[in-house]
């Protein structure tokens, strides 16, 4: 039932062309009953991850597509999509070289090669290529602490007690139709188990690439941070250029155990379609939870989105333990055709639970840029604080930005503050920067950089920098 | 450069607002050579502003005839921020804010700018905190505000300050001072003039923008020139600024209120 393919053959028209070709290996597109056994078997699953599939599938089956977000695109035919896609030889490589053109010719074109790699030479990656998970590196340093960081795979063959005792216990499988989807399909992901009062020797990283043209992507991350333990995760995705949508629908799951705190940050760089028409790009629809379950926890979710066609992206907070802390600092840029609702929520079950929430959104061209955003208190959360603060930028007149903040107050004692602006880069104040020297896509760039300052410096080391880069790279022309 | 060639020279300029708007610049001469400072004055509304958009290159701003010749090159084809590079400075009358750009980041890139356009080496972020020590004295500015975003927040006086300190991080070849001394107290113009002044030499000039006699107490003008109806109507040395201190605009203005008044 497997095909083979030659990736080089399908990717003729992306610009940073692969040397190597790679053999891969996948099912035919479609999905049913039998193409989740398959997977399963693929994988040699135990029993329960199989079930896990089978009920999530079924709930799928009943489920409607969510049409509440800010977003317009035609219904995705679930037929059309690959939904198991491996590169042939799966042996680990060191090198991120071959999984990696696109990020490097980015690199390439910032000045800086090579910058990735060397960054990537201290801290422990997990590429995952398609569905396949390719290298994880700095496996045995991470051992010699007790930390686990792996594939979901190797997780389900070597700790699949942890593995069964956590998925899908923050986010259900029939918690959204796209996460019902992804808890049935799912192929790879990574796996991160910090023991008790371990801090985590290093940051965590992995590293998303969908390579095969109609491929969906569909990972699951499991993070545990048992008691006392610290760990920094970052994510970093790209995909080559293709004319057609693809879908990526992903779930993370976080769990912070009693005095435990997980930062996970994100910069998603996903094609977002070709910018003159629109034609192409990554439909992003992911579920991302953390669960502050102990007390005194603490989730930072930090990211910096600028890619895909669409976004539909909501990295949220369960508040349960007393004292616990959970926090969102985003940025999300859209121009061209893009489309982006995104934000958060924080639900707060616990006593004196504080949550903080940074939301910027940048929108040029002819792109739609919505917060959405949610707090809730319930009734057991005694003294429980938010403060929400939510800026849009608007760079010239034919994009569009919108907020949606809710909130639901069932406790007397909680104090929300809620702040928003929306400011536009005036002529005056690029005419300003030419007047000294500075021409005006570096000054859009340092305008939206400062914009923004608050969340990169939420952003570990070096990455705030390139953060930065890309958001002017991916802003050129803009103004006109 | 030659020595012959002025530093600018306007030419029977016209200029209005972009996309056909109103028309303030009505056939403007001016020549300045190296070495001189040009005090413009005129009344409110009368087209000072609008020359100095038009030399740095606003948008807003439309030129509809004339010519403009920065060391004998035509500046009006080059972008604003070639005319920075260039070595032409704008001061303006009411400076920008830009939230969330440091002061002096934003200092580093417009001098790295300048530098790297004439092929002249960069400075890295201690070599230039070490190259803005030696300019802050020049308008005895508090290094507190170089860590402040661009402008955010400054009292209009400070504002004025900071676009001196540009001034002299950039050592611009023609500086045009847009009423730089209007929001400055009385010890602020003093200091600002001295930096001012110390930043003037032979192979420079200055087009100086007031409404004040007091600035020209401590820069001296070469040439005074009273601009109106976009135009510039009367040149003379500095004594012209006196007589217009004593006698305001109205005897150099034909208008019509003047015969009823006199009635
Ligand atoms: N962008 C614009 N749109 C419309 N009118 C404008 C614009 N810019 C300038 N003007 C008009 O042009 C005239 C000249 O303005 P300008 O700012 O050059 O005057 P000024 O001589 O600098 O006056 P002041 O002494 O008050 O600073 C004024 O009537 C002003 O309202
Ligand atoms: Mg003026």
């Amino acid at each position: 039932m497997s095909t083979t393919q030659t990736i080089d053959a399908i990717n003729q028209d992306y610009q940073f062309g692969f040397t190597s070709a790679i053999e891969s290996d996948a099912f035919p597109k479609g999905l049913s009953e039998d193409v989740v056994r398959a997977i399963s078997a693929k994988k040699g699953e135990p029993d329960f991850m199989l079930d896990f599939r089978l009920k999530s599938y079924h709930q799928w089956l009943t489920m409607e597509p969510p049409t509440w977000a800010d977003v317009d695109y035609p219904p995705i035919d679930f037929q059309d999509i690959i939904y198991y896609s491996a590169p042939k030889s799966v042996e680990k490589k060191q090198s991120l070289d071959e999984v990696d053109p696109e990020l490097l010719a980015t690199f390439a074109k910032l000045g800086i090669p090579l910058s990735e790699q060397k960054r990537l030479s201290n801290v422990a990656v997990d590429a995952v290529f398609d569905s396949v998970s390719i290298a994880t590196t700095f496996k045995k340093d991470l051992a010699k602490h007790g930390v686990i960081f792996c594939s979901l795979t190797e997780a389900l063959e070597e700790h699949p007690e942890l593995v069964k005792k956590y998925i899908g216990t923050v986010v259900p499988a029939t918690d959204n139709y796209f996460s019902a989807l992804n808890s049935a399909v799912f192929t790879e992901g990574s796996f991160v188990y910090i023991p008790e009062g371990v801090t985590c020797p290093m940051d965590l990283s992995t590293y998303f690439r969908i390579n095969t043209e109609g491929t969906g992507q569909f990972e699951r991350t499991l993070i545990i941070a048992d008691k006392g333990s610290k760990v920094s995760y970052l994510e970093g995705c790209t995909a080559p250029k293709f004319d057609s949508k693809q879908l990526h629908a992903a779930v993370v799951e976080l769990i912070a155990l009693d005095d435990a705190e997980i930062k996970y940050s994100t910069v998603q760089n996903w094609f977002a379609g070709d910018p003159k028409t629109g034609a192409g790009g990554i439909y992003n629809f992911v579920t991302k939870r953390g669960n502050c379950k102990g007390n005194r926890s603490r989730i930072f979710w930090t990211q910096v989105e600028t890619g895909s066609a669409i976004t539909w992206k909501y990295p949220s907070c369960i508040l349960t333990g007393d004292d616990s802390v959970g926090e969102f600092y985003s940025v999300a840029l859209t121009n061209h055709f893009q489309q982006a609702d995104t934000g958060t929520k924080m639900i707060h079950l616990g006593k004196n639970t504080r949550s903080r929430i940074v939301s910027k959104g940048i929108s040029a061209g002819v792109s739609k840029n919505s917060y959405r955003g949610s707090v809730v208190i319930k009734p057991n959360a005694e003294n429980a604080r938010n403060f929400t603060q939510c800026d849009s930028m608007l760079i010239g007149q034919t994009c569009h930005a919108n907020t949606y903040p809710y909130i639901q107050v069932e406790n007397p004692s909680a104090n929300l503050e809620h702040e928003a602006t929306t400011s536009r880069i005036s002529e005056d104040q690029l005419f300003y920067f030419q007047s000294r020297g500075i021409p005006t896509e570096e000054a859009v760039a340092t305008l939206v950089s400062g914009f923004c300052q608050d969340v990169f410096n939420e952003l570990p080391g070096e990455f705030a920098a390139e953060a930065g880069k890309l958001l002017a790279i991916k802003l050129e022309n803009s103004v006109g | 450069m030659t020595n012959q060639a002025p530093l600018l020279q306007i030419t029977n300029l016209h200029a209005q607002v972009a996309n056909g708007g109103q028309k303030i610049l009505n056939g403007l001469n001016l020549t300045v050579n190296a070495g001189e400072i040009h005090a413009i004055m005129g009344p409110n509304g009368s087209g000072k502003s609008t020359l100095s958009k038009v030399l740095a290159g606003h948008p807003s701003i439309e030129v509809t005839a004339g010519e403009v010749l920065y060391k004998g090159q035509n500046l009006l084809e080059l972008e604003p921020n070639e005319r920075a590079t260039a070595g032409v400075f704008l001061a303006f009358q009411y400076p920008i804010e830009l939230p969330g750009v440091n002061n002096t980041t934003f200092l580093r890139m417009a001098y790295n700018g300048k530098q790297k356009a004439n092929d002249l080496p960069e400075l890295d972020e201690a070599g230039f905190a070490e190259f803005l020590k030696t300019k802050l004295p020049l308008v005895e500015m508090k290094d507190d505000y170089l860590h402040r975003c661009v402008n955010a927040g400054f009292s209009g006086g400070e504002k004025k300050r900071n676009e001196i300190l540009q001034m002299a991080v950039l050592n611009p070849c023609l500086s045009i001072l847009d009423e730089t001394d209007s929001g400055l107290d009385i010890d602020a113009l003093r200091i600002v003039a001295n930096g001012v002044n110390q930043l003037m030499s032979a192979d420079k000039a200055i087009l100086l923008v007031t409404h004040y006699q007091r600035l020209l107490d401590y820069i001296e003008p070469t040439f005074v020139h009273v601009l109106a109806n976009g135009q510039i109507v009367t040149s003379g040395d500095k004594s012209l600024a006196l007589e217009l201190e004593a006698k305001g605009y109205d005897w150099l203005l034909p208008h019509p209120q003047q015969a009823e008044v006199a009635v």
